[in-house]
């Protein structure tokens, strides 16, 4: 069997993982943040050891600026319908998922205008061309870190530094390089850092969160979601403090005890800088392999060095769905075949409406799945 | 004699106890005293005589909180 839909969510995920969430329930179990009692606090202390392990991994100090969410889509749409108003401009690129495309087109029924900066058909992107989308009603500027089709990675800091002259809040989509590649709030000039936990960090499904510059006003950012924190409890108002603000309602604790085992195993195991040399090394491989196959076009800056794990190609004269029946009947391969929920990302890629295969490998491949995976599609393309 | 520092929230109190164990001053998570808040979570108990060098430690790591107050004990 070979997985190459990490793109999609992370297989397999660390034992430490499910040993951690496993010890939770029997053990902790109990709310965080809700009682005064000895297993509250244990909770608590389990729900801290998260904020520290994602803040370190994304260069911040402070583990109050840590906010969970349930994955990185309600992470998104807490900082886009949070800080954009009626009459207000945003700038984004033309390779977004639908997880900001989506509420951003809500938004322009309210008079919100959004730009979408032209992205070549690589999907890269000229941090130039931003400059010149910028005007005196930008109020957001939104972009994903790296394409979930065809991982082009984007020129963050430098958008982040645009961002910054113009002192417009800079929200960055980690959705596909979390734990991938890294990340360092502060030096790339980010404001604001949706992530999910159950892909690059190898973390549990229902896992997400938003992460703050320290710098970042939240008076600027209204909260998507009002309601019990346990703390404040006396108001009827909602907290005005980090994390509290946007963190309403019980949380996935369970979620949150996996993730941070997932996170500590990938510190051990040598950080993101590790897992990043190993998939690049993996998508060097099939880059150059899916090249040399005829009949494939692979999609992209073919360069493992500009990119995620993320491959995306076709096969000419077969059709994406035949493709992912071979490979699943006869290989035993998982891919992902189609749209990837990025119909502007495959416009950009002239791959609209037909879509693309996907090969996403994780730190968990090898090489050798790698080869047999070439092989498989050489068949196919024979065919 | 003892103080009782009232924290935002739990995850204030995870942190605040953290900071002070590493600096290695007595800390204990104790239930709010009910004449002190109404709230119904958390407080950090810190020694009277370590109330300033807590301050102090809150204050480098940019950890805020609602009030220091003394028990009666």
């Amino acid at each position: 069997m070979i997985y190459f839909d990490n793109a999609a969510t992370s297989w397999p995920k660390p034992d430490v993982m499910l040993e951690a969430m496993s010890h939770f329930v029997r053990e902790v179990g109990a709310n965080p943040g809700r009682s005064g009692h000895r297993m509250s606090a244990e909770a608590e202390r389990v729900r801290y050891g998260a904020r520290e392990v994602v803040a370190e991994m994304f260069g911040l100090d402070n583990p109050l600026r840590i906010v969970f969410t349930p994955n990185a889509t309600a992470a998104l749409n807490t900082a886009i319908l949070g800080i954009l108003n009626r009459g207000d401009h945003v700038v984004t690129t033309s390779m977004e998922h639908n997880s900001v495309m989506r509420p951003l087109r809500a938004l322009e029924e309210n008079d919100i205008e959004i730009t979408e900066v032209r992205c070549s058909p690589d999907g890269t992107l000229d941090p130039d061309e931003f400059e010149n989308a910028i005007t005196p009603k930008t109020k957001l500027i939104v972009t994903i870190h790296a394409s979930n089709v065809c991982g082009t990675i984007m020129p963050v800091r430098e958008i982040g530094a645009i961002a910054g002259e113009y002192g417009i809040p800079y929200l960055v989509d980690a959705a596909q390089t979390a734990g991938t590649v890294p990340i360092d709030i502060v030096a790339d000039n980010i404001d604001l850092l949706s992530f999910t936990g159950h892909k690059g960090l190898l973390g549990p499904t229902g896992t997400g969160g938003l992460a703050f510059a320290p710098d970042f006003d939240i008076e600027k950012m209204r909260p998507l979601y009002r309601g019990g924190t346990g703390s404040r409890s006396d108001t009827q108002h909602q907290p005005d403090f980090l994390p509290d603000k946007y963190e309403s309602g019980t949380c996935n604790i369970v979620g949150l005890a996996g993730l941070a085992a997932s996170m500590r195993w990938i510190r051990e195991k040598g950080g993101v800088g590790k897992i990043r040399e190993h998939e690049a090394e993996l998508t060097s491989r099939l880059i150059e392999g899916l090249g040399g196959i005829d009949g494939v076009t692979v999609y992209g800056t073919k360069d493992a060095t500009k990119q995620t794990a993320a491959v995306s190609f076709n096969i000419r004269g077969v059709s994406q769905s035949d493709a992912a029946e071979h490979f699943g009947d006869e290989y035993d391969l998982m891919c992902r075949v189609g749209l990837h929920c990025s119909p502007a990302g495959h416009r950009t890629l002239g791959t609209f409406p037909n879509g693309t295969i996907r090969f996403a490998t994780g730190p968990f491949n090898t090489s050798e799945e790698v080869d047999a995976a070439l092989e498989a599609v050489t068949k196919v393309a024979g065919e | 004699m003892h103080d009782v520092i009232l924290v935002q929230s739990t995850t204030h109190a995870i942190r605040i106890e953290k900071l002070l164990k590493k600096a290695e001053l007595q800390v204990k998570l104790v239930p709010v005293p009910r004449h002190l808040s109404s709230d119904c979570g958390v407080a950090v108990r810190i020694l009277a005589d370590e109330r300033n060098r807590c301050e102090e430690i809150l204050s480098e790591n940019s950890t805020p909180f609602e009030q220091i107050a003394s028990l009666k004990k």
